[in-house]
C-alpha cells in the first residue's frame, strides 16, 4: 500500500494493527514532499529529523503495548499562525520572520497529546489575510489541481499540503472563508468549526471575533476526529466554552434524523460561474434522492456581509497587529531616518516604529490596517465600525430565523473555482469577492463546512458548501455525510506525480 | 483677588491581587525588570487574557463601598495607543459600560471643623496597569513592565472638592477606606496609589464668573504635594488670568507636572490634541454580568468604614472627635484593637489612653503591624482591668506592660515575679509619710514658712512617699493621707 495516498483513520488501522509502523508513514510522506514539495511550496519550516524522531517514539510505544493516543503516528501539516514551541512560527510575513513562540497553541498541546506528528509549518497569506497564499512574504503555494492556479487563502499551504498528500490531514485557521475556500479550490474537506468551540490560544490573531481552527482533510472521518480532538474549553481562552464535545466519529455514519436542507437564494446571484452553479444543484439531487426535503431560504442582509467583514476584520486586526512595531516583536528596521521634514519632528521612537512597519508588512496587511484604523477613529467609528456591528447582528438574526425552517443551509463555497495568479492581485475588491459566501458565517459564529461535490470541464474541484447552527458540528458532519456516501468526489486526487 | 477653585480627582489604585489582571504571572514589588512577566503580560502573539475574578470582585467591592450603582452588564475595550508602556499597543480598559457609575467619597473636616463634606464619583472603572519607562541618560530609555498588567482601578470625581485642603483629605480618606476594605496597600511612593488633579479656578468679576482652563496636574507624589500643587496651581492661573485674561473657552486643556523640590507646575503637554485611542470592545474577552446576588454577597463582606467608626466611636464610646480619629486612622486592625479593649474593660477612654500612649508608641518605634505586637487585646484590657481594681497603680501598670512586651510572658507571672503589688495598707502608708517628713524637716518648714507653694511641697513629698514604698503605695491613698497629715501638722 501507498500511505500517503491514504487517510488519516485508514493510516490508524493499519498502524495499530501492525501492518505499517509510523515511521514507514512518516518517511514515505517525508519522501513524497522532497519529491513534490519544489513544485507545491506548500510549507515555510519543516524538520523532518524531528518528524521521524516523534514517529519512532511512537512506534516505541505501540510496541511496549501501552496507551497510545487517537492520532498516534499521523502525520500533520499546520498553518503557520499557530504558536509551536522553540519552531518557527512567522504568519508568512517578515515582520515574525525570525519569532519562535515559546509556547504551544492549545490545539498543538492536543494534537500532540494525541500522538500526531508534525511534518511542517504551513504557507499562508500574510497574517491570514488573503485567498490565494499570493500575500505570504515568502511566495505563494500552488494548486496540486493545476500549479498556474492558487491553492486559495489564507489557508493554501494547509490544504495544498492535503491536495497534495504531504499529510493526510492539517489544520488551518478561518477568519472570512480561510479554510473552506481553500478546501473547495483544492477538492478536499475543509472545517469552520462554531466560534468559541476550539481554543484560540496561540493562534497569532488576525480578527479576534472571527478567527476560528479548524480541520483539512480528504474524508469526513478524518474531519470529525480530528475536530474531536481540538475541540473544548481551554481555561486559557476567555471566549472558549464549556459546551460538552461530542463523539462526532461515533455518530458520523448515522445519517440525521431530520434533513431539511435550505437552499441559500442569495448565493446563486451574479458572479457564481455556471459550473459552480451546476454542480451545487447536482448535489442538492443528489439530497433530494437520500430523501431529503429541499427548500429555498433567503439570507437577506446577506449581501452587507462583505462591506460588514471588511470593517469589523481590519478594525481588530489594525489592533492586534499593533505589536509589531520593532520595540519587543517584529521586524526591526535599520535605518530610521526622517524622509521627510515632517517625519524630522517625530520622537525617535515612533520613527523607528513606522520605518519598521514599513518594511515589515506586506501591501495587503497594510491595506487592512489602514482601513481598520480608520473605521476605528473618533468621528467614523459610529458610521463604520458600529454600523458594522448593527450588521453583525442581523446577518445573525436571518441565520437564526433561517435555521427555524431547515436543518443545514446548503451553497457553493466559492464563486468559481481556483483562479490563476495574478488573476485578482490587482484588484483587491474582486479578490475579497471570492470569500463572498463564506464571509457571513464567521460574522454569525456558526459551523460552516466545505466538501468536494464536483469537478469543473477542465479538471479543477467545486466545493459545496454546509451551514449549521451554532455547536450543531454534529449535525453538520452527519448531513454532509449523507453526501460524501452517495458520491465519490472526495477520492479524487490531482494526478500529481 | 476673589476666585474659588474648582477640584476633580483621578485616582488610580492597584489592587492587591496575587496575579495580575489578565494573566496568571505575579505582582510583587520591588524585583528586578521585568521578572514579573509571562507571555500573556509580554503580550506575546497568540497569547490571549483571561479576566483576573479575585481583582474583578476587589473592585466590586470599592466600588459597592463608595456607594456607587454597580452596572449588570460589563465589558472590556482596547485603548490604542503606540507607546512601548504596554507591548501590545493597546491597553484593557472600560470605555462606555464600567462596572460601576455614581457613588462619593467622604471629605471628613479640616481640625478646625471649616471645609469636609462629600464628592460626587462618575465612575469607577477597571484596567490593567502599564509598564514603567525610565528615561535615563544616554538617551536611552528603559521599560520594565513588571507593573505592565497588574489590576489597575481607575476612580473618577466630579469637579465637587473647592480647596485644596478637602482634596488632600479627601485622598486621606479614600487610602484609608481603601485600605479598611483590603483592597490595596495604597503606597503612593510604590505607586498603588497614584492621583491626577483637575484643577481651574471661577474667578468673580463684576457680578460674572470667569473660569480658567483646566490643567491637569499630573505627578503627585505625596498627599502634601496634592495639597501644595492645587494651591500653587490656582495662584498660577490666576496670574495667568491677570496677563492674558484666557478663559476656559480660549485655551484647550493643558497638562502639567507638579515639581516638588521647586514647588511649581511645569507644562508638559502644551497642545492636548484631542487623542483618538480608537476604543473598541475587547473581543478576547466576555462580558461581566453582576446580579444583585453577587453584589449583595459583596456588600455583605463589607466591613465598618471608617466614616462611620469615627462616628460610633465618638457616640458609643464617647471618645472626643480627636481620639475617635487616632484610633480610627491608624488602620482597621488598629481600630479592631481598640473595640476589643474597649468593650472587654468598659473603660473606653481609658482604654483609648493605654492603646494610643502604651501600644501605639511600640507599634511605631518598631515600625510593626499591631498584629504582630506581643500584648493582644484580652491581655491589655486585663492589665487595664487590674489597674482599674486598684490592684496595679497606673506607673506599675506601664512597667508590667513594657515587661510583657519584652519578654512575651504572662501577667501573672510578671507581677509576681517583680512583686508588683499596690500598697493600699493606711498604716503602712501613714508610716512611710511619717519616714518621709523625719529624713525631710525643711520641707515642712518650707510649708509652714510659706517659703514654696504648698502644691509643690505636697509634690516633693508625694514622690518621697512613693520612693519609700518602693513605687507601690496607691497613689490616691497617698494622697489623701499626706493631705491630712499636713492639715493636722499645719493647724
Amino acid at each position: 500500500m501507498d500511505p500517503t495516498r491514504s487517510t488519516a483513520v485508514t493510516l490508524l488501522a493499519e498502524m495499530n494493527s501492525g501492518a505499517i509502523s509510523a515511521e514507514e508513514v512518516t518517511r514515505a510522506y517525508l519522501d513524497r514532499i522532497d519529491r513534490l514539495e519544489g513544485r507545491i511550496k506548500a510549507f515555510l519550516h519543516r524538520d523532518a529529523d524531528a518528524s521521524l524522531e516523534k514517529a519512532r517514539e511512537i512506534d516505541a510505544l505501540r510496541r511496549a503495548g501501552g496507551p497510545v493516543g487517537e492520532l498516534a503516528g499521523v502525520p500533520i501539516a499546520i498553518k503557520d499562525l499557530l504558536c509551536t514551541r522553540g519552531v518557527p512560527t512567522t504568519c508568512a510575513s517578515k515582520m515574525l520572520a525570525t519569532f519562535r513562540p515559546p509556547y504551544d497553541a492549545t490545539v498543538i498541546e492536543r494534537i500532540n497529546a494525541a500522538g500526531a506528528i508534525s511534518i511542517g509549518k504551513t504557507n499562508m497569506d500574510e497574517f491570514a489575510m488573503g485567498s490565494s497564499t499570493e500575500n505570504s512574504a515568502f511566495g505563494p503555494s500552488k494548486n496540486p489541481w493545476d500549479e498556474e492556479r492558487i491553492p486559495g487563502g489564507s489557508s493554501g499551504g494547509s490544504a495544498a499540503a492535503v491536495a497534495a498528500d504531504f499529510a493526510p490531514i492539517s489544520l488551518g485557521s478561518d477568519t472570512g472563508g480561510s479554510i473552506r475556500q481553500p478546501a473547495a479550490l483544492c477538492g478536499i474537506v475543509g472545517l469552520k468549526p462554531t466560534y468559541e468551540r476550539v481554543s484560540r490560544y496561540g493562534l497569532i490573531a488576525f480578527a479576534s471575533s472571527l478567527d476560528q481552527i479548524g480541520p483539512f482533510s480528504h474524508d469526513l472521518a478524518d474531519t470529525a476526529l480530528l475536530l474531536k480532538i481540538i475541540a473544548g474549553k481551554d481555561p486559557r481562552d476567555a471566549t472558549s466554552v464549556d459546551t460538552p464535545v461530542p463523539d462526532y466519529p461515533k455518530t458520523l455514519d448515522t445519517p440525521p434524523e431530520s434533513l431539511r436542507i435550505g437552499l441559500v437564494r442569495e448565493f446563486f446571484g451574479d458572479g457564481l460561474d455556471p459550473e459552480v452553479d451546476a454542480a451545487i444543484r447536482e448535489a442538492v439531487r443528489v439530497y433530494e434522492a437520500a430523501g431529503a426535503t429541499v427548500r429555498e431560504v433567503s439570507l437577506p442582509h446577506s449581501k452587507y456581509g462583505a462591506p460588514a467583514y471588511y470593517l469589523v476584520a481590519p478594525a481588530e486586526c489594525s489592533s492586534n497587529l499593533a505589536r509589531y512595531d520593532g520595540t519587543i516583536f517584529g521586524h526591526r528596521a535599520e535605518n530610521f531616518d526622517p524622509i521627510s521634514p515632517a517625519e524630522a519632528e517625530l520622537p525617535v521612537l515612533i520613527r523607528m516604529m513606522m520605518a519598521s512597519r514599513a518594511e515589515g508588512f506586506g501591501p495587503e496587511v497594510k491595506r487592512r490596517i489602514m482601513l481598520g484604523t480608520f473605521a476605528l477613529s473618533a468621528g467614523y467609528a459610529d458610521q463604520y465600525y458600529n454600523q458594522a456591528l448593527k450588521v453583525r447582528r442581523l446577518i445573525r438574526n436571518d441565520f437564526d430565523t433561517a435555521f427555524k425552517d431547515v436543518d443545514i443551509l446548503v451553497g457553493p463555497t466559492t464563486p468559481t473555482a481556483a483562479f490563476k495568479f495574478g488573476e485578482k492581485t490587482a484588484d483587491p475588491l474582486a479578490m475579497y469577492l471570492s470569500d463572498i459566501y463564506t464571509i457571513t458565517t464567521n460574522l454569525a459564529g456558526i459551523p460552516g463546512l466545505s466538501i468536494p461535490c464536483g469537478l469543473t470541464k477542465s479538471g479543477l474541484p467545486i466545493g459545496l458548501q454546509l451551514m449549521a447552527p451554532a455547536f450543531a458540528e454534529e449535525k453538520l458532519l452527519r448531513t454532509a455525510r449523507v453526501f460524501e456516501k452517495a458520491t465519490d468526489w472526495h477520492t479524487k486526487r490531482p494526478g500529481l506525480v | 483677588m476673589d476666585y474659588t477653585i474648582i477640584i476633580g480627582l483621578e485616582v488610580h489604585v492597584q489592587l492587591t491581587t496575587e496575579s495580575k489582571m489578565f494573566t496568571s504571572c505575579g505582582t510583587d514589588f520591588g524585583l528586578p525588570p521585568n521578572t514579573q512577566t509571562d507571555p500573556v503580560s509580554l503580550g506575546m502573539p497568540g497569547t490571549l487574557p483571561v479576566m483576573n475574578g479575585k481583582a474583578f470582585e476587589l473592585a466590586l467591592k470599592t466600588a459597592i463601598a463608595l456607594g456607587a450603582s454597580i452596572t449588570p452588564f460589563t465589558k472590556w475595550d482596547r485603548k490604542n495607543y503606540y507607546y512601548p508602556d504596554l507591548p501590545k499597543n493597546y491597553q484593557i480598559s472600560q470605555y462606555d459600560l464600567p462596572f460601576s457609575t455614581g457613588g462619593w467619597l467622604e471629605i471628613p473636616p479640616q481640625k478646625d471643623g471649616s471645609g469636609g463634606g462629600r464628592c460626587s464619583l462618575t465612575r469607577v472603572h477597571l484596567e490593567e496597569d502599564t509598564g514603567k519607562l525610565t528615561h535615563g541618560a544616554g538617551g536611552f530609555s528603559e521599560v520594565d513592565l513588571n507593573r505592565a498588567g497588574i489590576p489597575l482601578m481607575e476612580i473618577v470625581s466630579e469637579p465637587e472638592i473647592r480647596t485644596p485642603q478637602d482634596a488632600k483629605a479627601c485622598l486621606e480618606e479614600l487610602r484609608l477606606t481603601l485600605r479598611y476594605l483590603g483592597v490595596s496597600d495604597c503606597e503612593m511612593q510604590e505607586g498603588s496609589l497614584r492621583c491626577d488633579a483637575n484643577v481651574n479656578i471661577h474667578i468673580d468679576k463684576d457680578g460674572q464668573k470667569i473660569a480658567t482652563p483646566i490643567v491637569e496636574i499630573k505627578n503627585l507624589n505625596s498627599f502634601r504635594s496634592v495639597e501644595r500643587a492645587i494651591q500653587y496651581e490656582a495662584e498660577r492661573q490666576y496670574e495667568q488670568w491677570q496677563r492674558d485674561g484666557k478663559t476656559i473657552k480660549d485655551a484647550p486643556k493643558q497638562t502639567r507636572g507638579w515639581s516638588d523640590p521647586d514647588g511649581i507646575t511645569k507644562v508638559q503637554r502644551e497642545k492636548e490634541t484631542a487623542a483618538d485611542y480608537r476604543y473598541f470592545p475587547e473581543p478576547d474577552l466576555v462580558p461581566v454580568v453582576v446580579d444583585e446576588a453577587w453584589v449583595a454577597r459583596v456588600k455583605a463582606s463589607i466591613g465598618e468604614l471608617p466614616f462611620a467608626r469615627r462616628k460610633r466611636f465618638a457616640s458609643e464610646y464617647g471618645l472626643s472627635d480627636y481620639d475617635a480619629n487616632v484610633l480610627v486612622e491608624q488602620g482597621q486592625d488598629v481600630a479592631d484593637y481598640y473595640d476589643a479593649v474597649a468593650k472587654a474593660t468598659g473603660a473606653y477612654k481609658l482604654a483609648s489612653n493605654w492603646v494610643q500612649q502604651d501600644v501605639l508608641r511600640v507599634v511605631k518605634e518598631r515600625k510593626i503591624p499591631i498584629g504582630d505586637f506581643p500584648v493582644g487585646p484580652e491581655a491589655l484590657a486585663d492589665l487595664i482591668n487590674r489597674v482599674g481594681r486598684s490592684e496595679l497603680n497606673t506607673n506599675q501598670g506601664r512597667e508590667v506592660l513594657a515587661k510583657m512586651i519584652d519578654t512575651g510572658e504572662a501577667v501573672d507571672a510578671i507581677i509576681e515575679a517583680g512583686g508588683y503589688k499596690m500598697v493600699s495598707d493606711e498604716s503602712t502608708i501613714v508610716a512611710a509619710i511619717e519616714a518621709a517628713l523625719a529624713s525631710n524637716p525643711k520641707a515642712l518648714e518650707d510649708l509652714k514658712g510659706g517659703k514654696k507653694k504648698p502644691d509643690a511641697v505636697k509634690g516633693f513629698l508625694r514622690g518621697q512617699v512613693m520612693k519609700q514604698t518602693g513605687g507601690k503605695a496607691d497613689p490616691a491613698l497617698v494622697g489623701s493621707l499626706l493631705d491630712a497629715k499636713l492639715a493636722e501638722l499645719t493647724s
